[in-house]
């Protein structure tokens, strides 16, 4: 309950408040969100599968948005800025599927 | 709590118990996910399309930009240079032009095809004994062309030019197929005082007049304003061609 209204407030906010991207942070924060998605679709699988722990999901929350981060930093570094992001962007993506699979047994038995 | 609970009311009891262990954690997390969700969805509508464009596609773009002045200035020399080339092409047709324009002129003034205006002489020619013919007027008119005159009529009714013929007729001469009859009225365009000498010298056209055989009277009057109004056809010619020069 809170935590859908957490999600609630932060929509709101930030449709609200309506900030500017910060330029150093532009590249990073469409990666950041993708893998935010992923550590939160995969502590709702954990929550359903009797397996969640806070602990586990804030330190998996923080360690994929800063691994994306890292990441899409290396690779602009490198000179394969836009090739790393879009490799991150596939697993990121493969791996909600698969948590929403997982999700989709749990809740609908299919 | 049952041993075995299905994901599905552990959910639901999660969601019926707020305040359970670790919930507001969670929540704040879900806050920052949708916080920041909703940021870049609403930067990537706002932004135009380079924005999120990373610098070495920024590079490429600016290159191509650079690259595409670079022709449109190529292009845009180019084109001066058609431009000043036509422009130096128009100022000679028009000096052509204008110097054609005025040889027009000069020789419709000769050929007497434009009624003409000018400083000259008008000579008055009276016959009273009938002794005037050709032979004085051709010589007066040929001192008078000597002498630099531009343009000649005879009576207000011709127009004395290079085709114009004289000959003598009844009680009169006949110039031009046109009857003339005494007093002739000569009104010459040209250099009224030079006009006036070329027909005093003695034995010229005022002798040849005032002198037997003729016995006529003539008079001179030099003016600053004669129109000549009479004018000719302008003759085709039907023989002479002339030679293109090279």
């Amino acid at each position: 309950m809170i935590a859908g209204l957490g999600l609630l407030v932060g929509i709101t906010l930030g449709l609200l408040l309506q900030p500017d991207v910060p330029l150093w942070l532009e590249p990073y924060l469409p990666i950041a969100v993708v893998a935010a998605l992923d550590a939160v679709f995969g502590a709702l699988r954990a929550f359903l599968d009797g397996m969640f722990d806070d602990r586990v999901f804030v330190v998996s929350f923080l360690s994929n948005v800063l691994i994306a981060a890292l990441i899409v930093y290396l690779g602009d570094k490198l000179g394969v800025g836009g090739q790393l992001s879009t490799g991150v962007i596939v697993v990121l993506g493969i791996r909600i599927f698969a948590n929403v699979a997982a999700i989709r047994r749990h809740l609908l038995h299919a | 709590m049952p041993e075995r609970q299905s994901g599905r009311d552990r959910l639901l009891g999660a969601l019926k118990r707020p305040g359970l262990r670790g919930q507001v954690t969670v929540a704040a997390l879900l806050a920052v996910v949708g916080f920041a969700s909703v940021v870049q969805v609403q930067s990537h509508e706002l932004n135009d399309d380079f924005a999120g464009t990373r610098q070495e596609d920024l590079i490429q773009l600016l290159d191509s930009l650079a690259a595409a002045s670079d022709r449109a200035e190529i292009e845009i020399d180019r084109l001066e240079e058609t431009r000043s080339s036509l422009r130096n092409d128009t100022d000679s047709n028009n000096a052509a032009l204008e110097q054609a324009r005025e040889q027009a002129d000069v020789l419709s003034i000769l050929a007497g095809t434009v009624p003409s205006v000018g400083p000259g002489v008008v000579i008055t020619v009276q016959d009273p004994t009938g002794g005037v013919g050709i032979d004085q007027l051709l010589n007066g008119l040929e001192e008078l062309r000597d002498a630099g005159a531009e343009a000649i009529e005879i009576n207000n009714s011709v127009r004395v030019v290079a085709q114009t013929s004289l000959s003598d007729g009844e009680g009169g001469v006949i110039i031009d197929d046109q009857q003339l009859a005494p007093p002739y009225t000569i009104e010459v365009i040209g250099e009224p005082h030079t006009l006036n000498q070329a027909l005093g010298f003695t034995g010229g056209f005022i002798d040849e007049i005032e002198q037997p055989p003729a016995n006529g009277e003539v008079r001179v009057k030099e003016v600053d304003d004669i129109e000549i109004a009479t004018v000719r056809e302008p003759t085709e010619a039907e023989y002479a061609e002339p030679v293109e020069e090279e």
